[in-house]
């Protein structure tokens, strides 16, 4: 007769843990070894850049993982590197309109101009953009780009009142005007407005800056409320904002894909346009790796992540990038104008003289212009 | 007691306090101190640099926007405080006086709930409910009535508040009343006393130091916090907290943001330790 085997309750649970760990062991040791083995890339960007519809391809196919920190608002990323030891950051994608202060401060690394496709920019204003060049050299590259202007709900505003800025003075809104909570874009849309666009709404004397502050005080009764990018998205999804001053399409672009009636344009007074450009931190020790990032954001394969990125989309800056968006979603090239001819193409519209690099005040401290706007928003 | 047992028993009380001495003193005296010496840095380059320079207190004690925001913040505490002590109090005397004390504890259990869950995510929730196409103004829709704007308003501040602190204060009432000696509530009921005039002029003193720290907790927490008027208020006007936000945000001005967490702490301060010695003031003993 067989002897039954001895097999008491605490023995089974002894065995079956070791069994157990025995059989997991190659896979814990395997992912180990993965994660180990892949280089970490710190990322300081906006929300969204570091996210897997932008990253998880170049990180399989390179052995790399991105660290991304995210801010909000140019300002906000100086600070960050600013309180950082030099070479915490790889690779900081900066508004452009900052790459000049980050060059003064020695934070970023020069580039080598031969490495990136500026002839096959789709436009050449790009390809030397203000402050990405010093003393003959290139210190940032532009990757894409927006634009800013009139943001509504079609059922509140109709298309030929979203084409000035005045529509935002419209009685039935009155309380239902949002702002997206940072003084650069709604002050610079209020200056145009003003009639400010030569040189540029951020370059005015004191008497024009005492009229935009004027007028943006002037607007204050019909504001709904002051958002961050999460409530702004709330707010006119859900219809407590019929309108909203400081952002375009890179948020509506993302709510019309989920359905809701809202649009962006740039009015007849101009529109302001944000501008995102990689560069590569001072000290760091993956500036080959960044740099092949920097080179794949500027393909065409890149080019289609970043015109459709799930965080907010952005325009195209390569001829390249705009005919892979058109084969990957020509819905998505047609609703955005990057297509030949289109009435709202960027980079006509731009040729035409209706868009302003959004810029920090020229002729105002910065200090100057963020006091106004705690003084309006206390109004 | 020769003094060399007295000094033992002092390392003795010592060890057991010291814990709670260098907790203190690692969170709350230490980053306290760097946050007054904080305000007196000064920002170049976007960069604080050490200073001892009265630039940024002159700057926020000139600006009216920071006076604007420090009474109304001020205003918006003392509602909240108001408003949540009234609606807990029905609440904290029903489970102490009314239920078992089975269904007192699962009660209890049931307001501690919702702190296990973030208090952004509660108060992204109300978007749901008192947006203008929301569940609110649906079912006030069906009898005819509204839309009402509830989100974006002092309304919508103040229900956010309320997420924050009722279910704390109707705890704290709850164990307040709840240790109420209940032979001084007969007494009184045998004495002739109405219902009304127990609650006021027996209970309500009884409780007094309860019912104080909860009405202390919970203007420290709408005081400072920085979720409800930012996101159901449409930081409109900004609060200090919002003002703290908005200051760092923009110009990385750090030491004048100091000076607002300054003169907000100073403020709970001189408001708790009001509160505290009315709670305890002789009158709470007879």
């Amino acid at each position: 007769m067989t002897q039954a085997p001895d097999l008491s309750r605490r023995k089974f649970i002894k065995s079956s843990t070791i069994a157990t760990g025995a059989l997991a062991m190659p896979m814990i040791m395997t992912t180990r070894k993965a994660q180990a083995e892949a280089t970490e890339i710190n990322m300081l960007a906006w929300y969204g850049h570091g996210e897997p519809d932008m990253v998880e391809a170049f990180e399989a196919a390179n052995n790399v993982k991105f660290k991304p920190k995210y801010f909000a608002g140019g300002d906000n990323m100086l600070a960050l590197i600013a309180q950082s030891p030099p070479g915490t950051y790889d690779i900081i994608l900066s508004d452009a309109e900052f790459v000049q202060q980050l060059n003064a401060a020695d934070y970023i690394e020069e580039l080598n101009p031969d490495d990136y496709p500026f002839d096959d920019f789709t436009y050449e204003g790009f390809t030397e953009f203000p402050g990405h060049w010093k003393d003959g050299k290139l210190y940032s590259t532009m990757v894409r780009y927006g634009h800013l202007g009139v943001s509504y709900n079609k059922n509140a505003v109709t298309a030929e009142e979203a084409s000035s800025y005045k529509c935002f003075w419209k009685p039935e809104l009155a309380g239902k005007v949002g702002h997206f909570d940072w003084h650069l874009p709604s002050l610079g849309m209020m200056s145009l407005y003003n009639g400010n666009n030569s040189p540029s709404p951020f370059d005015i004397g004191g008497d024009a800056w005492d009229a935009v502050q004027k007028t943006t005080m002037e607007l204050r009764p019909q504001v709904g409320g002051f958002f961050d990018y999460g409530g702004t998205f709330n707010s006119l999804k859900n219809g407590e904002m019929m309108a909203m001053c400081g952002i375009g399409d890179w948020i509506t672009g993302v709510l019309e894909k989920d359905g809701a009636p809202v649009a962006s344009v740039v009015p007849k007074e101009g529109g302001i346009q944000w501008t995102e450009s990689y560069c590569i931190g001072k000290g760091s020790s993956k500036a080959e790796i960044v740099n092949k990032f920097i080179q794949y954001m500027l393909s065409p394969e890149g080019q289609v992540r970043s015109a459709q990125m799930a965080a907010y989309p952005g325009f195209c800056v390569t001829n390249g990038g705009m005919a892979a968006l058109q084969q990957d979603n020509m819905g998505e090239a047609e609703r955005t104008g990057q297509i030949a001819g289109a009435s709202n193409n960027p980079v006509t519209l731009i040729k035409e003289g209706r868009i302003h690099y959004r810029d920090i005040p020229r002729q105002q401290s910065l200090e100057d212009w963020n006091d106004f706007w705690s003084e309006y928003k206390n109004a | 007691m020769p003094s060399s047992d007295k000094k033992r028993l002092d390392y003795y009380a010592l060890t057991w306090r010291l814990p709670v001495i260098v907790w203190q003193v690692l969170f709350f005296v230490g980053p306290l101190v760097f946050m007054i010496a904080m305000s007196f840095f000064l920002v170049k380059n976007y960069r604080m640099t050490e200073a001892f320079e009265m630039k940024n207190w002159v700057k926020m004690f000139g600006k009216d926007y920071f006076w604007d925001s420090y009474f109304l913040t001020l205003l918006l505490a003392s509602m909240s405080t108001i408003v949540a002590t009234c609606l807990a109090f029905p609440a904290a005397y029903g489970l102490a006086f009314k239920v078992s004390g089975n269904v007192r504890r699962w009660i209890v259990f049931l307001l501690i709930i919702p702190f296990f869950t973030s208090y952004l995510v509660r108060t992204f929730s109300w978007y749901v409910i008192l947006a203008e196409s929301g569940v609110v103004n649906n079912i006030l829709g069906v009898i005819g009535l509204g839309p009402y704007t509830m989100l974006n308003t002092r309304f919508g501040t103040l229900v956010g508040y309320m997420t924050l602190t009722l279910p704390l204060v109707v705890i704290l009432q709850t164990f307040s009343l709840a240790n109420v000696d209940k032979n001084l509530i007969e007494a009184a009921q045998n004495l002739g006393a109405s219902r009304v005039k127990v609650i006021l002029q027996v209970i309500i003193p009884s409780a007094k130091v309860g019912l104080i720290i909860g009405a202390v907790f919970c203007f420290i927490l709408s005081f400072g916090d920085f979720v409800a008027p930012y996101y159901l208020g449409g930081s409109k006007p900004p609060t200090l907290p919002i003002l703290i936000i908005d200051t760092t945000k923009s110009g990385q001005q750090w030491p004048r943001a100091a000076v607002v967490a300054v003169m907000m702490m100073v403020t709970l301060m001189i408001v708790a330790f009001t509160a505290i010695k009315l709670a305890y003031s002789r009158k709470a003993y007879r």
